[in-house]
């Protein structure tokens, strides 16, 4: 557990809320403009950013002393790591034959 | 066996501290809701085994005059979803595992006792949605959910069937969770990790795929029902989709869960084997860090499920050189196994008949997954009754083995009731022979080309023969399942009480009484020696060691 902050957890919750949902509007509107491949980068990096704020704040990530956490979180973007990369090594091979 | 007098009143146990079906529904105590577990799986291999029933007797003669084409295609998907997500994947692990782990390590209950009742439910919830769905027409895609057949083409209960195994993934996550935790927390004092029962390391293993391989499941599933219903282009190249990718994410999955349903078997098979050759394992470091091994290796093979479907060969030969890479751990398994019981001094009790059938039909399936490995024998025999042959060793002859081995140890601390040897050995016999005879004709029909998920086979009437005895295999495999439901049920109420420790096991679980108290131990235990000292259990003068009771 971290420290008593001034804020309370409430309003901290309320904030990382808004944040995903200007996040989430964001994202739809750049869908809506044409910036060819740009559009699922920028997608994606917007979900991503998202996607680690309710790692860190909804998940308590941030701030925990335990071990285990670590050690889950670790787990997890690794064997994320190996099922983006894997897959790629078939994507990213096709063509050289 | 020797059998204390019997006493006048029941000691207060789990079974007997409450009556009611309140008592069953809300109770969060991980012995009853194994208990739950039980019936519920139960229930789900005889709706699975139904299927199974109709696809051999489809199957006795060349053409298809049983069923419609179209049944058939639901008949073998209902299979296979019902049998993989709602028996095979649960069974020893939300049964064996949720009655023994907390014992085994000397614990009062799972880590999050609500939770493990939550799990549960959720399994109830996904199983009456798939109930609803096959009652209300069921799914024809094949439990594979292949892309873009079930996104685009079949008016099945695509959406239906994907959001049961959803939900019910769920109920597999929270299982996985609650094991990690209470083994990672909950060990009794002087229960070091090198100390551990193999079955809990087994456990350990399994719930890091459960934990790190289902969410993958849920996604694919809500994307597959996304493309559907939305007509959002993932997996679908007329939509820009590529599916390809399905297949990947369903393999990064369904590879690993085919370990998630042998890792827990595989220690069942430990404990059993080292209580009757009376040592200790051999290797025992070796075997718990192959367990490890196998979890991670597990998540890099998946691809061996895709050879003929148009990835790269680069990438084929990678995840080909890969998947025999996975078979070493298993191998160390069994080599050790082996060790165990060379010398060993062998009791030919109904549990170990059990482990020496897994040892066999799992070393055959786990061979053949060799061959499929290949890429020139997959070639030929992928998508064929070789494949279907080569899982069903490793699934049926191996894991459900595995469980039924498990049921028998572990009957009388579960019911505390002694089941009848001379019928159990019987069924054992049974099982393994029926076994054989439904799936080694298999591999030759595969060999000969007979390709799986046909219901007519007119052109080719010479697979006759071995179909029909592949049927007949199945008969005999039915009975030598029935026998021990009905010897089970039969044993708790004229069973023999069985004493504390029938076997003269090691482990903490067979310390307590038979069947254990709501909190499992009247003391907390203090472990002081290794696990599996049948040396020090056989010596002719026991060492007294602080034993809780
Ligand atoms: C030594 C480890 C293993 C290897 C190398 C291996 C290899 C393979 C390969 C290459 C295939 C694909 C065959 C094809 O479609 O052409 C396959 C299919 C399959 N294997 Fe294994 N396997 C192994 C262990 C297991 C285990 C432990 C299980 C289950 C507990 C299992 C269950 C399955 C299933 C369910 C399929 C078929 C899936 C489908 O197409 O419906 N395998 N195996
Ligand atoms: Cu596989």
């Amino acid at each position: 557990m971290s420290a008593p902050s001034k804020s309370s957890p409430l309003k901290m919750y309320f904030s990382i809320w808004v944040a995903l949902l200007v996040g989430t509007y964001v994202t739809y509107r750049v869908a809506s403009i044409d910036l060819q491949p740009f559009n699922a980068a920028i997608a994606l990096t917007i979900a991503t950013i998202k996607a680690t704020l309710v790692a860190l704040f909804f998940m308590h990530v941030k701030g925990a002393s335990e071990k285990l956490t670590k050690l889950v979180v670790i787990a997890a973007l690794f064997f994320l790591a190996l099922l983006l990369g894997l897959t790629m090594s078939d994507y990213a091979t096709r063509l050289w034959s | 066996m020797a059998n204390p007098l019997p006493q006048p009143v029941e000691r207060e146990n789990y079974l007997n501290k409450e009556y009611g079906v309140w008592s069953w529904l809300l109770t969060t105590d991980h012995k009853r809701i194994a208990l739950l577990y039980l019936l519920s799986i139960t229930f789900f291999f005889f709706i699975g085994g139904f299927f199974a029933l109709l696809i051999r007797l489809e199957l006795l003669t060349p053409a298809g005059d049983l069923v419609q084409a179209d049944t058939y295609n639901k008949l073998f998907t209902m299979h296979g979803m019902v049998m993989v997500f709602f028996f095979l994947i649960p069974s020893i692990p939300a049964v064996l595992g949720n009655f023994l782990v907390p014992l085994m390590v000397g614990a009062k209950d799972l880590a999050f006792p609500r939770i493990n009742l939550l799990s549960w439910y959720l399994y109830i919830i996904g199983g009456v949605m798939m109930l609803h769905c096959m009652l209300t027409g069921g799914v024809d895609t094949g439990w594979t959910f292949y892309a873009p057949f079930s996104t685009a083409f079949t008016n099945t209960k695509i959406v239906e069937a994907g959001l049961a195994i959803f939900v019910a993934g769920f109920s597999s996550i929270l299982t996985g969770l609650n094991f990690v935790v209470t083994i990672h927390r909950m060990r009794a004092p002087g229960m070091t990790w090198s100390r551990l029962p193999l079955f809990i390391w087994a456990h350990y293993a399994t719930s890091i795929i459960q934990l790190l391989g289902t969410p993958v499941i849920a996604i694919t599933i809500v994307l597959v029902a996304a493309e559907r219903t939305l007509h959002l282009g993932i997996f679908d190249p007329k939509l820009g989709g590529d599916p390809l990718l399905f297949q990947h994410l369903f393999w990064f999955y369904s590879h690993p869960a085919v370990y998630i349903m042998i890792l827990p078997a595989m220690g069942v098979v430990t404990e059993i084997i080292a209580c009757f050759s009376r040592k200790r394992i051999f290797g025992y470091h070796f075997v718990a860090l192959s367990s490890i091994a196998i979890a991670v290796f597990g998540f890099l093979v998946w691809a061996h499920h895709m050879f003929v479907a148009g990835i790269s060969i680069y990438a084929a030969l990678v995840f080909s050189f890969l998947s025999y890479a996975v078979a070493v751990p298993s191998a160390i398994k069994v080599f050790n196994w082996t060790a165990t019981l060379y010398k060993g001094s062998i009791h030919y009790d109904a549990p170990m008949l059990y482990a020496f059938g897994f040892l066999g039909l799992f070393t055959i399936g786990g061979l053949t997954g060799l061959f499929l490995a290949a890429l020139g024998i997959d070639v030929h025999v992928t998508d064929t009754y070789f494949v279907v042959a080569h899982f069903h060793y490793i699934m049926v002859g191996g894991a459900v083995m595995g469980y039924l081995g498990g049921m028998h140890f572990w009957w009388p601390k579960i019911s505390g009731r002694l089941y009848p040897e001379g019928w159990a050995r019987l069924a054992a016999l049974i099982v393994f022979i029926g076994f054989n005879l439904t799936f080694f004709p298999q591999f030759i029909l595969g060999y000969m080309g007979m390709p799986r998920r046909y219901y007519d086979y007119s052109h080719m009437p010479e697979f006759q023969v071995l179909n029909v005895l592949s049927t007949a295999g199945a008969t005999v495999l039915g009975v030598g399942y029935l026998l021990p439901m009905i010897y089970f049920l039969w044993s708790m109420r004229y069973g023999k009480p069985a004493p504390d420790n029938p076997w003269n096991a090691a482990g903490l679980e067979w310390k307590t009484t038979s069947p254990p108290p709501t909190f499992n131990f009247e003391e907390e235990p203090v472990v002081t020696w290794e696990a599996y000292n049948y040396d020090e259990l056989d010596a002719p003068h026991p060492q007294e060691v602080p034993v809780a009771r």
